[in-house]
């Protein structure tokens, strides 16, 4: 057995409000893949911000004993220097700098503060074959994939003699294939004896690769299992308390007849005005059925979903929307929302939420209608809505006046829902509803879903994890490169003939 | 999860209201009591340090005619700045409205046929809206066309400091109509009719204080303490928790002393200024429009993240282009009261003027970034600009160090916010 590289002792972090951490324990083997999981708001990510001096000494109680020796890292600098690396939720990078100068940022390969490019290029090159991305140093991060774009920032980590490397929910927003390329990496990694500790809510992921799990719940450390102990029944178990029978609820779907339907829709891309992203893409919801949407990353989903709000994504849009029969404008968000259809955004920092403000002014924004009369809000009816939905949507937090910039990333998903559910839609959008969500949390998710069906509602569900679209939709549309290639119902469904559509459209564009 | 559509019911809810600890409710409001707390410190620094000359009634009515149109201003830059815009041409469009009344109102190079015009009335509504125009221009390019606000009112204050200079040819023009100083330099009549109370002033003769002004006072003591009550009431029968009894009552106490003690030195001199009024409900009327009017809240929301914003229906365009005719408006307002209180529009008027309005609202603990700041923060740092400027020029300090030391209480200011902002994180 290899000696042990670090270990967490009696770690205590609170903030005003909340403790975050009370008294956890981790330790982590040389070389090994250890596996960080729990619900959220856990305190999965507070645990290594502490590790890694986003939180500096001082501001917790507890040790933190690395290579033998007790550490008090004051800065991302200091545990960089002793080959600590995070990569945090949030991606990092900088859009408009290149590849190779977003690797050696704050690292510049310099020479008296001049910047030697030959360098930076060369070693920019070599880290990009180490983690297996074949793309020129100098393409401008923007203008790659989030796939590619998560490999940068490992090539990132790897310039900086990394012994350790955490990587906090890494593939969630990744496609089936990126995942697996990342994990084969890690793998790849640990043979150079390189020690990684990965947090994620994928347990199928988790089972796969790690080598020991260490879960916790509730700010507290609950157990550590060894590679031979570890299943996903026995981390969901430890994680929230109990067993989960299932994964997702059952399902009676009692559907009418279309509600809402998208016909011939197209549309151009924002900046270039001749690439159409969106072709001809016609799809319908029926009365109380829950569709999905399979597909790659990028094949044009939510720019479709985008398009239909409010022309919130690109240009000269072409197309007819039509709610019950008649045509309607859903021309600006305003008037989409205003005509029942909601979207619930997949990208919560950027499009769902003011992080500056609380989870209460967050959820009735998109129906303020809801809660005032002749444009005067009813203060304590907006506090009835926000604490309804704070329990609907089981918001872990201090209270509805917590700052969702506070939040834990899957808690910040859920605002997004609620703020959507209490706009109470007759259409509702939802795309990758359960992103960076816990096990516990994702199965409540579904269940709303379904008694929003069961209400009568009308549901449009993206979401790149296909075991998940199979397992609470009741028909799917398969689209690649901005054009619908297959439909079917989910009962004749499985992830096989999802990618056969996909393969056979792309034999026959080419 | 049930059908309705917005549960606004108190019934979901077992109603179990706790209050809050002492320490807790103190803590969690700390900002807003450090930024009054300084003011008063502020207050009581100059009063020791003018030989009493600050709280003198006189000087306390000066200090309001003084700040009037600086507040004004500040109500209109909270909301600009709140949605994370910047409006630098607020001084010289106040300037070139003070210059247009002039015109209406002292026939300055105006056809004699549009002498009607010239009404005070009618002048004073010609220039808000001549004020919400310009200020609509300019929000209708940045709104619109998403020039950045700083470029676009930097060309505004440019384009209008010209332009009253243009018209006024370089010179002074007044006087204005009786009527018309009123806004500045009158006070309210007192209906009433004075009393004289058994304290001796300073000269020996006992107080006579202006009664209709003490009646307002009590009278918007009881509103206040009424409404806070009632507030306290429904969320403590709704099961929300609510600051401690003691703490409530210190709070309402203060705050009533304070009021009184401004309101008796207001009365002992010769009541409260008109100007004071309009003040008054223009500040009641924009804490209602931040908190409690969707209008208000969608400000925060667009200045806390457009995009998100946008994509939940705020039509932030339109919000935007509100918010800047609103400033237009305000620093109209603004001219007016400054060519009142001088009786005259002069070319320099208003220059200069938007760096203390701007000042005023950071100070108040507004965000640089957008999405943050209050219009009670806002009042209180343009009074702690105001009692400054006022404190210093009657203790004989130079121009030039007062300038510097504005800008570093400035520069303190913000910084102690950001600090106390970073250790509570
Ligand atoms: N800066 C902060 N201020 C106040 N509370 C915070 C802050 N950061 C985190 N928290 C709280 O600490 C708890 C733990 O959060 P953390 O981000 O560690 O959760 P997590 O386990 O990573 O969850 P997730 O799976 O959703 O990412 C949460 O309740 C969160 O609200
Ligand atoms: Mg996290």
């Amino acid at each position: 057995m290899s000696k042990t590289i670090l270990e967490m002792r009696s770690i205590t972090k609170t903030f005003p409000g909340v403790k975050a951490l009370s008294d956890v324990n981790l330790d982590v083997r040389e070389g090994e893949i250890h596996a960080i999981c729990g619900e959220n708001g856990a305190g999965k990510s507070t645990l290594m911000k502490v590790l890694s001096g986003v939180y500096p000494a001082g501001s917790y109680d507890g040790q933190i004993v690395y290579q033998g020796e007790e550490q008090h890292f004051k800065s991302i600098r200091d545990s960089e220097h002793k080959g600590i690396v995070i990569i945090h939720q949030e991606l990092a990078l900088v859009p408009l700098l290149s590849i190779a100068e977003n690797i050696f940022l704050g690292n510049e390969q310099a020479r008296n503060g001049v910047i030697d490019w030959d360098e930076t290029r060369d070693g920019a090159r070599k880290l990009l074959s180490m983690v297996g991305l074949n793309e020129d140093p100098d393409t401008l991060v923007t203008n790659i994939g989030v796939g590619k774009q998560q490999l940068v920032e490992i090539a990132k980590a790897l310039s900086k003699q990394v012994k350790l490397l955490i990587l906090d929910e890494p593939t969630a927003s990744l496609s089936e294939k990126d995942s697996q390329a990342l994990l084969e990496l890690l793998l790849e990694f640990k043979k150079q004896g390189i020690t990684s500790i990965i947090i994620s809510h994928k347990l199928n992921e988790i089972s796969r690769v790690a080598d020991r799990v260490t879960v916790i719940r509730d700010g507290r450390t609950i157990e550590t299992m060894d590679t031979n102990q570890i299943t996903e029944d026995r981390i969901i178990t430890s994680m929230v308390g109990r067993s989960l029978e299932d994964r997702y609820p059952s399902r009676d779907a009692n559907v009418g007849e279309v509600v809402f339907e998208v016909r011939n829709w197209n549309v151009f891309h924002p900046q270039h005005r001749e690439r159409q992203v969106i072709r001809d893409v016609s799809i319908n919801i029926r009365k109380g059925e829950v569709v999905g949407i399979a597909g790659l990353m990028g094949s044009g989903r939510t720019e479709f979903a985008m398009s239909i709000f409010g022309k919130a994504y690109g240009q000269k849009i072409s197309g007819e929307v039509h709610l019950n029969g008649q045509k309607v404008d859903t021309s600006t968000v305003d008037k989409a929302i205003r005509n029942g259809i909601a979207y619930a955004t997949e990208d919560r920092k950027t499009y769902g939420l003011n992080l500056i403000d609380h989870i209460k002014h967050n959820i009735t924004l998109a129906n303020l209608f809801g809660v005032s009369k002749a444009g005067v809000i009813d203060d304590l009816a907006e506090l009835d809505a926000a604490n309804d939905y704070r329990k609907k949507t089981n918001i872990r937090s201090s209270s509805v006046y917590q700052v969702t910039g506070n939040l834990s990333g899957g808690n910040q998903q859920k605002v997004v829902l609620s703020k959507w559910l209490f706009a109470n839609p007759d259409v509702l959008i939802l795309d990758e509803p359960t992103r960076g969500i816990d096990v516990g949390a994702k199965y409540e998710i579904y269940t709303i879903i379904n008694q929003l069906a069961a209400q009568g509602k009308a549901i449009l569900v993206i979401s790149s994890e296909m075991p998940e679209l199979l397992g609470i939709t009741d028909r799917l549309y398969v689209m690649n490169e901005g054009r619908i290639v297959g439909e079917m119902p989910t009962s004749e469904a499985s992830q096989e003939k999802i990618m056969r559509s996909i393969v056979r459209a792309e034999g026959k564009a080419s | 999860m049930t059908t309705e559509t917005a549960p606004t019911g108190p019934s979901a809810k077992p109603a179990q209201s706790h209050e809050l600890t002492f320490a807790g409710a103190l803590k969690a409001n700390m900002r807003d009591y450090g930024l009054l707390l300084a003011l008063v410190l502020i207050m009581l620094f100059f009063q020791y340090f003018t030989n009493g000359v600050l709280f003198k009634p006189v000087n306390l009515t000066n200090i309001i005619l003084q700040n009037s149109y600086i507040i004004v201003m500040a109500l209109g830059m909270l909301l600009v700045i709140v949605a994370g815009h910047i409006d630098l041409s607020v001084g010289s469009v106040s300037g070139f409205i003070g210059a247009l009344a002039a015109m209406l109102m002292v026939g300055w190079r105006f056809p004699p046929e549009l002498a009607f015009l010239a009404n005070p009335i009618i002048a004073g509504a010609i220039c808000l809206v001549a004020g919400a125009a310009i200020g609509a221009a300019q929000g209708y390019i940045i709104a619109y066309h998403k020039v950045p606000a700083f470029i676009v009112t930097l060309a505004g204050m440019l384009i209008f400091k010209g332009l009253s200079l243009a018209v006024l040819s370089g010179k002074s023009v007044g006087p204005f109509p009786a009527e018309f100083q009123l806004l500045s330099a009158g006070f309210i009549p007192d209906v009433i009719g004075p009393i004289t109370t058994p304290f001796i002033a300073e000269n020996g003769n006992p107080v006579v204080l202006h009664t209709t002004t003490m009646v307002i006072a009590i009278l918007a003591i009881v509103g206040m303490v009424f409404f806070s009550i009632r507030t306290r009431a429904r969320r403590k029968a709704r099961g929300y928790d609510v600051e401690p009894f003691s703490l409530f009552v210190i709070k309402n106490v203060v705050i009533t002393a304070l009021v009184l003690f401004f309101a008796y030195m207001l009365a002992s001199y010769r009541g409260l200024p008109n100007v004071l009024v309009v003040m008054g409900v223009l500040i009641a009327g924009f804490v209602f429009l931040t908190k409690r009017l969707t209008f208000g809240r969608r400000i925060y929301a667009l200045g806390g993240n457009l995009k998100a914003a946008a994509l939940s229906g705020v039509k932030t365009e339109r919000t935007t282009f509100y918010i800047f005719a609103i400033m237009g408006a305000l620093a109209a307002l603004a001219g007016m009261i400054y060519a009142a209180r001088l009786n005259s529009a002069t070319p320099k008027a208003g220059q200069g003027l938007e760096l203390d309005v701007i000042a005023a609202v950071f100070i108040g603990g507004a965000s640089a970034l957008g999405g943050v700041g209050q219009v009670a923060g806002a009042v209180i740092g343009a009074f702690i600009m105001g009692v400054m400027n006022n404190g210093m020029s009657i203790m004989g300090v130079n121009i030039d160090w007062q300038q510097m030391i504005k800008g570093v209480v400035l520069l303190a200011a913000v910084f102690f916010d950001l600090y106390n902002k970073n250790r509570s994180a």
